[in-house]
């Protein structure tokens, strides 16, 4: 039986055997040398490398320009920050500098870098806590973007991340750290820009990022009994954005919904659509649809958090109206943000 | 000494007489980006530079072509690189704001006051980290010290005790904004360092062999593993911000006065001297611009 672990552990276990094949390798963010590892991602490499992982003081802009700094000297920094929203005190090292330094100076260096950062949701961590920025990275030019949403591929990618040449920006979301899946113990890469496909069907395609791939995943059973066929996408890699995996899936199916785990305006799905009324629009049978975060911020107090959040739940009734099917009302589980129970 | 001090001057005629000539190729429109020339600036740049080694670290700013050949950078891919060619340094990428080259670990500058920074900040924890005894030298202007990343860099290079020399060319003015309209009154630069318990020093950045003096021994400390220190060399722009040389008649009574503290005519060599070296260079120049 393959070895199961979590999303965190599967972090943690890719750094540290990055750690142990690169000297060049190192940590660095708040408390990442702390007793709970930013959510216990960082619990194994510091135990292994105690001398590699750095408590950083409370500079975004600055560490993010200190790792930078490193890597142009030769290093492969990781730099940690437990909250997407921190990221927006980091934008001019990041847009200005980390993801411009190789191409402005006509590749006379590489920028190695991995920054690792978390998108929150649950129990109120509201506006300035639970964003999901995630496509303001995707909309720099000079930015790799990945959002693993298994263990397998949480690993995976942030080796690929670790050893690549340039900027990588490496977005994991709360809801998946405690999830377990199979992880390979060896050292393995699974490639940036490579979607993948995790349900094979021929009624209509559902891109999913992030921890929408969980509730993707499960409207696909349910849309089964309705006698819908979703092929689910998990799209792993949010720039370079795999062209050829979504319009092959479209092309086949005709439909497509995008669901996102950000803002539905001017976010990926936003992009995907764009895509594929480009390039696949003959293939197209319905107008396509974006699942994504209303356009306003993130609130507290659980009703407006269940509100403010779209699930499977949206995913089945928008594929039952794309496919002319009106089955009634959907009947309700639990909802993911009622289950969090940090921490935060 | 003689040999320094002839050193010394050669250098800074020679990033005067580069400015001059971008300034001129400026005027014949064939420039093909905005460039700042550091003109009046000189000693800084050189006295700085002249301390560094070839595996030692240096970040500048968009006013940056007189570090980068006070570092020993390639004067013929530079110019390149400002005439918008492939040969250029960052092969027609960068332009004049991003010029760099990596074989004397000339790491590059930034167009975003106090950009660079932070990176030199990192070249120095890199450099400790794999115990390498090279130094970083970043220099910014008085603008970067009002930036909140000036800051994280001063107490991130304090806390760690890092081998860099942060170097601030106070010429007084953000574009045309002077200090005193940014800054509070006798809020000296070069003692914002106490409050990192880094050392800060003060120096007349129009005398090369006072910044000559000081920056040997910063360079030493640092890397002897004494820790980073701030310098401020107070100085004079004699240019307007951007492009053109000739200065606007807003300053012309404050740039008068500091073209009395000329870098290079204060040194003490001859007219004819100055004139012989700078026929040699302006030789080289046309050169490698053919």
């Amino acid at each position: 039986m393959e070895r199961k672990i979590s999303y965190a552990a599967a972090i943690g276990e890719a750094q540290a055997q990055a750690m142990d094949r690169h000297e060049s390798v190192f940590i660095c963010g708040l408390e990442t040398d702390g007793e709970r590892g930013i959510f216990g991602t960082t619990v194994e490499p510091c135990k292994k490398f105690p001398h590699r992982v750095f408590d950083m003081p409370l500079c975004e802009n600055g560490i993010t320009g200190f790792g930078l700094g490193t890597s142009l000297a030769g290093m492969r920094p990781i730099m940690v920050h437990a909250r997407i929203d921190f990221l927006m005190l980091a934008m001019d090292q990041i847009v200005n500098h980390a993801a411009k330094w190789k191409f402005m100076t006509g590749n006379a260096f590489n920028t190695p870098m991995v920054i690792r950062t978390i998108i929150g949701r649950g129990k109120g961590q509201g506006a300035q806590h639970a964003q999901a920025l995630h496509s303001m990275f995707a909309g720099v030019a000079g930015l790799k973007v990945v959002m693993p949403a298994s263990a397998c591929d949480a690993k995976g990618l942030l080796i690929s991340a670790i050893e690549d040449d340039e900027t990588v920006v490496y977005i994991e979301h709360r809801f998946l750290h405690p999830i377990e899946g199979c992880v390979p113990e060896d050292y393995y890469k699974v490639p940036i820009g490579k979607a993948r496909i995790l349900t094979q069907g021929s009624d209509v395609t559902i891109v999913a990022i992030s921890h929408m791939v969980i509730e993707a995943q499960r409207a696909a059973i349910e849309l089964l009994k309705d006698g819908i066929s979703a092929e689910v996408i998990d799209l792993r890699t949010i720039k370079p954005i795999d062209e050829e995996t979504i319009l092959n899936s479209v092309s086949k199916t005709g439909g497509l919904i995008v669901a996102d785990v950000g803002q539905k305006i001017c976010g990926v799905g936003s992009e995907i659509v764009s895509l594929v009324m480009e390039k696949a629009f003959n293939f197209i049978d319905v107008p396509p649809v974006r699942i994504g975060l209303p356009d306003y911020p993130v609130p507290t107090a659980i009703p407006m958090e269940e509100q403010y959040y779209p699930s499977w739940i949206n995913i089945v009734s928008e594929a039952r109206k794309m496919m002319g099917k009106n089955l009634g009302k959907i009947e309700s589980g639990v909802v993911a943000t009622r289950n969090f129970q940090g921490p935060f | 000494m003689d040999k320094i001090l002839n050193d010394l001057a050669y250098a800074m005629i020679r990033i005067r007489k580069v400015e001059e000539k971008i300034d001129e190729l400026n005027e014949a429109e064939k420039v093909k980006c905005p460039t700042h020339l550091c003109v009046g600036q000189e000693a800084i740049a050189v006295g700085v530079g002249h301390n560094l080694l070839q595996k030692d670290y240096v970040f500048s700013t968009y006013r940056g072509h007189g570090h980068y050949l006070a570092k020993g950078g390639d004067l013929k891919k530079m110019m390149a690189e400002i005439l918008g060619s492939e040969k250029g340094c960052c092969k027609g990428r960068g332009g004049s704001m991003h010029i760099v080259d990596p074989d004397v670990n000339f790491m590059g500058t930034s167009a975003l006051v106090g950009g660079c920074l932070p990176a030199a900040v990192g070249t120095a924890w890199a450099s400790q980290m794999k115990n390498e005894k090279r130094v970083t030298a970043v220099f910014f202007g008085d603008g970067a010290v009002e930036e909140g990343i000036f800051h994280e860099s001063m107490n991130f290079a304090s806390l760690k005790k890092l081998p860099i020399i942060f170097v601030c060319e106070n010429n007084f003015y953000a574009v045309n904004s002077p200090i005193e309209a940014r800054q509070p009154l006798g809020a000296d630069i070069y003692k914002r360092a106490e409050g990192y318990r880094m050392k800060g020093y003060l120096v007349d950045g129009n005398n090369v062999l006072d910044v000559n003096k000081i920056a040997k021994e910063l360079i030493d400390n640092a890397r002897n593993g004494d820790g980073p220190s701030l310098l401020e060399a107070r100085t004079f722009r004699w240019c307007v911000h951007v492009q053109h040389y000739n200065e606007t008649l807003k300053r012309k009574e404050e740039l008068i006065n500091w073209q009395k503290r000329c870098p290079i005519k204060n040194l003490g060599f001859s007219s004819l001297e100055i004139v012989k070296m700078s026929q040699k260079i302006n030789l080289e120049i046309e050169e490698l611009l053919n």
